[in-house]
């Protein structure tokens, strides 16, 4: 078996490796990340972008365009929900272009993996996967210029120079723009990948520039951004549509006749649901078609639907909290990790320390709910959507349709927000399928906020036990985790109870301390709605928990906090993530990707001496630190709070050290981070989706509360750790931060309290009476 | 038929009177800079000004729009202060997806014409009641400083 299949692939319910990736999609998050190294027997296993589906391409032919004008246009085939892809991508190509910004035009790809690599924009590994193939096509256009112009001038190629959109011959003094050399180089071969010749860094212009600039800027703040939420079609009409309130359920029965009644409504059906597991299909339902937007929301209220609620109708978070409590409460009898014998080194430790943690269900809750618009003309659908994977909604839509993916264009507009929801293209689906019930007019989906929280794909709920034995000294002997959490791999596989090999390896598993015993248990849990993953995924309650007990057993060892993670971590080294039970690594290879424990310790030195950790801090003031390893990037985090005799909390400042290798785009490095700082922020604080009788309780914002401005820190600073150059391999950004920031918050609360948070959210857990 | 006074121009939609400004903006009027984002006055997605004040569009009916003047972020540029704010969010790198950022922008402006040096607070009361998932507020704040040409906003 491979070394680095996941065994938690195989092992689940029965499923052989063959069945598991038939159930599972063509593409999509979980086999690109799931299954790393996926190869024939002969094959040498394959690594990071071209490991994922479709793989890398850095042809300029495929990425650039060069008019006679002398504009470039520059395809993006990544999505862009925020984390400024569409800005840092294009400039890395155009730097080793050496392409003048200001005559630069971004184009974004539709979805087409055969023609662009793979699009998966999840994985925080846009960057980290595509710096060098944009830089490839870059240095390749810049070398075909270079030679056109040569060749024009019949000089050697060595004598010329392209710099800024102009090619150069010294020696006579001759120049020629890029535009009146596009058509010649155009016809020249692309160089080989051996014979490029990459800028040195010294000459970057735009890649490590710390200068702000953002493409969309100017159009997001004018109000002239499209997102998919806005297209407008000729003749379009507008759907929403009525889902089975609990999952799994479907319409029994309709009476559409007072919808129809009211003024603009066009016309009611139903469209069927896919049945589990149904990946990114549809959930069924009754669908309002009507003249504009309103008339649709009030012809689905008009609506008399009895529904039958199927199989997961007793779903009731309260009683599966409780199950789950159980389930952790007693040894799993297998463990997903047994190193030493955590047990007898427990039975024989001079202390021992056991906590309980908890995080509920949540929701994406993208401030632009999923919406997407399309019509069919002779036999060929296309659809404007907000998707993070673009050929994932063309696989989908002509999987439902019955066309041919070669009939199915799908254009990615701007998403307002993704944070994972809008990797699952069931939006796109749904408003393919409506079409195609109207012969095809154009029509515009529109999800609701009440549809959008009560149909995510929610992020699971976890409920884990912990228990450590520390020794007369203080130092932990041993760890023992038990972590029960339904699995995302259920949208994927027929009824899987326990974690995948990525699940487990978003800070489960992969555990970096020196403790000579470690066993670490996934207790089984059933899936009792749609699981998906949300910006970082399991690193969520995998972080909550160990960096919370981590500063409660340094509490029951009377010491600092800081110098007991650093003496957990031990001393500076490289650790091969298969030696921590962790045969996934991100997707990413052991050798290039080790855990360094020195970079580790270098974020937790840095970012605890930023913020003043030593410093005395009066009663009902606090600081909390919590480090986390996750998207091969490592994070370290501070939150300073105050909570004031009546149990109100304000959060003054967080710090944050990231080393991260080489920083391409340091402005969205940082906005990612602070972002990431208060989607924590609103985990850790308000956020939560129950389940009572099946259905979800919440319905909009002012039940399923997010951080809002007056909570959030007026700083927060950005500590970027130096990279020793661009060779340096790249890690993830835009997830990493958002691990570390509930548990460094429960922390500082604790230090200004001595009160102990173990379940998210806090909500009240401050000021109510115990 | 209603007549809307709407960035300056007289606009013309046919749509009942209880239909939100939102969707007549937006479905009507192919006005998609003002975003729907709870429908419940929640977010303040879809902030504009009505005779200066900003309301949530998706709670004002067309009835209550009528005869007055609306102000959107197509047309908020328009006023100094809004101009001043929008500069202030490109050069700050306020945006992340920026679908927000609209009404954000709208709630901003409305305050500084209101009040041109807030305070902490005046920022907190008025800019509290708009939504941003992505988790722009510090630089939100900062930007708002800087439009005001105060201390705490970005050099």
């Amino acid at each position: 078996m491979n070394a680095f299949l996941p065994q938690a692939l195989t092992r689940n319910a029965g499923l052989s490796r063959r069945s598991l990736l038939r159930a599972l999609p063509l593409t999509g998050l979980v086999l690109s990340v799931g299954l790393p190294g996926i190869a024939g027997a002969d094959e040498p296993a394959k690594f990071g972008g071209d490991a994922m589906p479709h793989g890398l391409q850095d042809s300029p032919r495929t990425f650039v365009s060069i008019a006679p004008d002398g504009t470039v246009s520059i395809v993006v085939h990544r999505s862009e929900m925020g984390q400024g892809v569409r800005t840092s991508l294009p400039r890395v190509l155009a730097d080793e272009l050496e392409a003048d910004w200001s005559k630069v035009k971004i184009v974004q790809a539709p979805g087409d993996e055969e023609k662009y690599g793979n699009q998966d924009t999840d994985g925080s590994r846009s960057m980290r996967h595509w710096f060098m193939p944009m830089r490839r096509c870059g240095a390749a256009a810049r070398q075909m210029l270079a030679l056109a112009a040569a060749q024009q001038w019949g000089v050697p190629v060595a004598e010329v120079q392209a710099i800024n959109h102009v090619v150069t011959h010294k020696p006579s003094g001759r120049s020629l723009g890029y535009g009146a050399l596009a058509e010649a180089a155009a016809k020249l071969d692309v160089p080989k990948r051996e014979s490029l010749r990459l800028k040195d860094a010294k000459d970057f212009r735009y890649i490590g520039k710390q200068d702000g600039y953002l493409v969309d800027a100017e159009v997001i703040v004018t109000g002239r951004s499209q997102y998919g939420i806005d297209t407008r079609l000729p003749g379009m009409l507008y759907a929403v549509i009525a889902r089975p309130p609990v999952f799994g359920g479907k319409v029994k029965s309709f009476d559409a006749a007072d919808a129809l009644r009211l003024p603009g409504v066009v016309k009611v059906f139903e469209i069927a649901g896919t049945p589990a597991p149904a990946e990114f299909q549809p959930l069924g339902g009754v669908v309002v078609v009507a003249k504009d937007t309103w008339a649709a929301i009030k012809g689905r209220e008009a609506l008399k639907i009895v529904w039958d609620d199927g199989p997961h109708a007793g779903y009731d978070s309260v009683a599966f909290r409780k199950a789950l409590e159980a389930a952790v409460a007693k040894p799993a009898g297998k463990a997903v990790r047994n190193d030493g014998d955590a047990e007898a080194a427990l039975a024989q430790a001079a202390k021992r320390v056991a906590a309980d943690y908890y995080v509920p269900h949540l929701a994406h809750a993208t401030m632009e709910p999923p919406a997407a618009t399309a019509r069919l003309v002779d036999g060929r659908c296309e659809v404007w959507t907000s998707v993070q994977s673009p050929q994932a909604a063309r696989e989908r839509v002509a999987q439902r349709l019955g066309l041919g993916v070669d009939k199915v264009t799908i254009n990615v507009t701007l998403l307002g927000g993704g944070f994972g929801r809008k990797s699952k293209p069931d939006f796109a689906v749904e408003a393919a399928l409506i079409s195609q019930q109207l012969q095809g007019q154009p029509v515009k989906l529109t999800w609701t906020r009440d549809d959008d929280l009560h149909h995510d794909y929610f992020h699971t709920v976890t409920a884990q036990h912990l228990e450590a034995g520390l020794d007369a000294q203080g130092k932990v002997t041993a760890w023992l985790q038990r972590a029960a959490e339904p699995t995302i791999l259920s949208i994927f596989a027929p009824d899987p109870k326990q974690l995948s090999g990525f699940e487990l390896g978003l800070g489960l598993i992969n555990l970096p301390y020196a403790i000579p015993n470690i066993r670490i248990e996934n207790p089984p849990a059933e899936a009792h709605a749609r699981i998906g993953w949300l910006r970082s995924v399991n690193n969520i309650q995998h972080a909550f928990a160990a960096q919370s007990f981590v500063a409660e057993l340094a509490h029951a060892a009377r010491r600092d906090h800081r110098d007991f993670l650093l003496d957990l971590l031990g001393p500076a080294r490289q650790i091969p993530p298969p030696q921590l039970g962790d045969g996934w690594n991100h997707g990413e290879s052991p050798q290039v990707y080790p855990v360094d424990i020195g970079r580790l310790r270098g974020v937790i030195e840095r970012v605890t001496q930023e913020a003043g950790w030593s410093r005395k801090r009066p009663k009902g003031q606090g600081l909390g630190l919590a480090a986390n390893y996750s998207f091969v990037t490592y994070m370290a985090v501070v939150v300073e709070v105050k909570v004031n005799a009546k149990g109100e909390l304000s959060i003054p400042r967080i710090d944050v050290a990231l080393d991260c290798g080489p920083a391409i785009n340091p402005d969205r490095i940082r906005s990612q981070v602070e972002g990431a700082c208060i989607m924590g922020l609103s985990q850790a604080l308000y956020s939560e989706i129950t389940f009572k009788n099946g259905r979800v309780e919440q319905s909009n914002y002012h039940d399923f509360e997010i951080a809002r401005l007056n909570i959030a820190p007026k700083t927060i600073a950005v500590h970027i750790m130096p990279s020793s150059g661009y060779d340096q391999p790249l890690g993830g950004v835009g997830e990493p931060a958002i691990g570390p920031i509930a548990p460094a918050l429960m922390n500082a609360i604790f230090a200004a309290t001595g009160k102990r948070i173990r379940q998210l959210p806090l909500k009240d857990q401050l000021s109510r009476k115990a | 038929m209603t007549t809307l006074q709407i960035n300056g121009q007289s606009m013309t939609v046919e749509a009942g009177d209880d239909t939100p400004l939102l969707w007549v903006l937006r479905d009507h009027l192919g006005m998609t800079g003002t975003k729907f984002g709870c429908g419940l006055a929640l977010c303040g997605a879809c902030t504009v000004h009505l005779d200066g004040q900003p309301v949530r569009a998706c709670q004002t009916p067309l009835s209550a729009a009528s005869g007055k003047k609306i102000v959107t972020i197509e047309g908020v540029g328009a006023s100094k202060t809004g101009q001043a704010v929008q500069h202030a969010w490109v050069k700050l790198g306020v945006p992340q997806c920026g679908y927000c950022q609209a009404g954000q922008i709208m709630s901003a402006t409305a305050l500084l014409q209101k009040k041109p040096k807030p305070t902490d607070a005046d920022i907190d009361a008025a800019m509290s009641g708009n939504l941003c998932r992505c988790g722009t507020y510090t630089r939100i704040r900062s930007a708002i400083k800087t439009a005001a040409g105060l201390e705490g906003g970005a050099a």
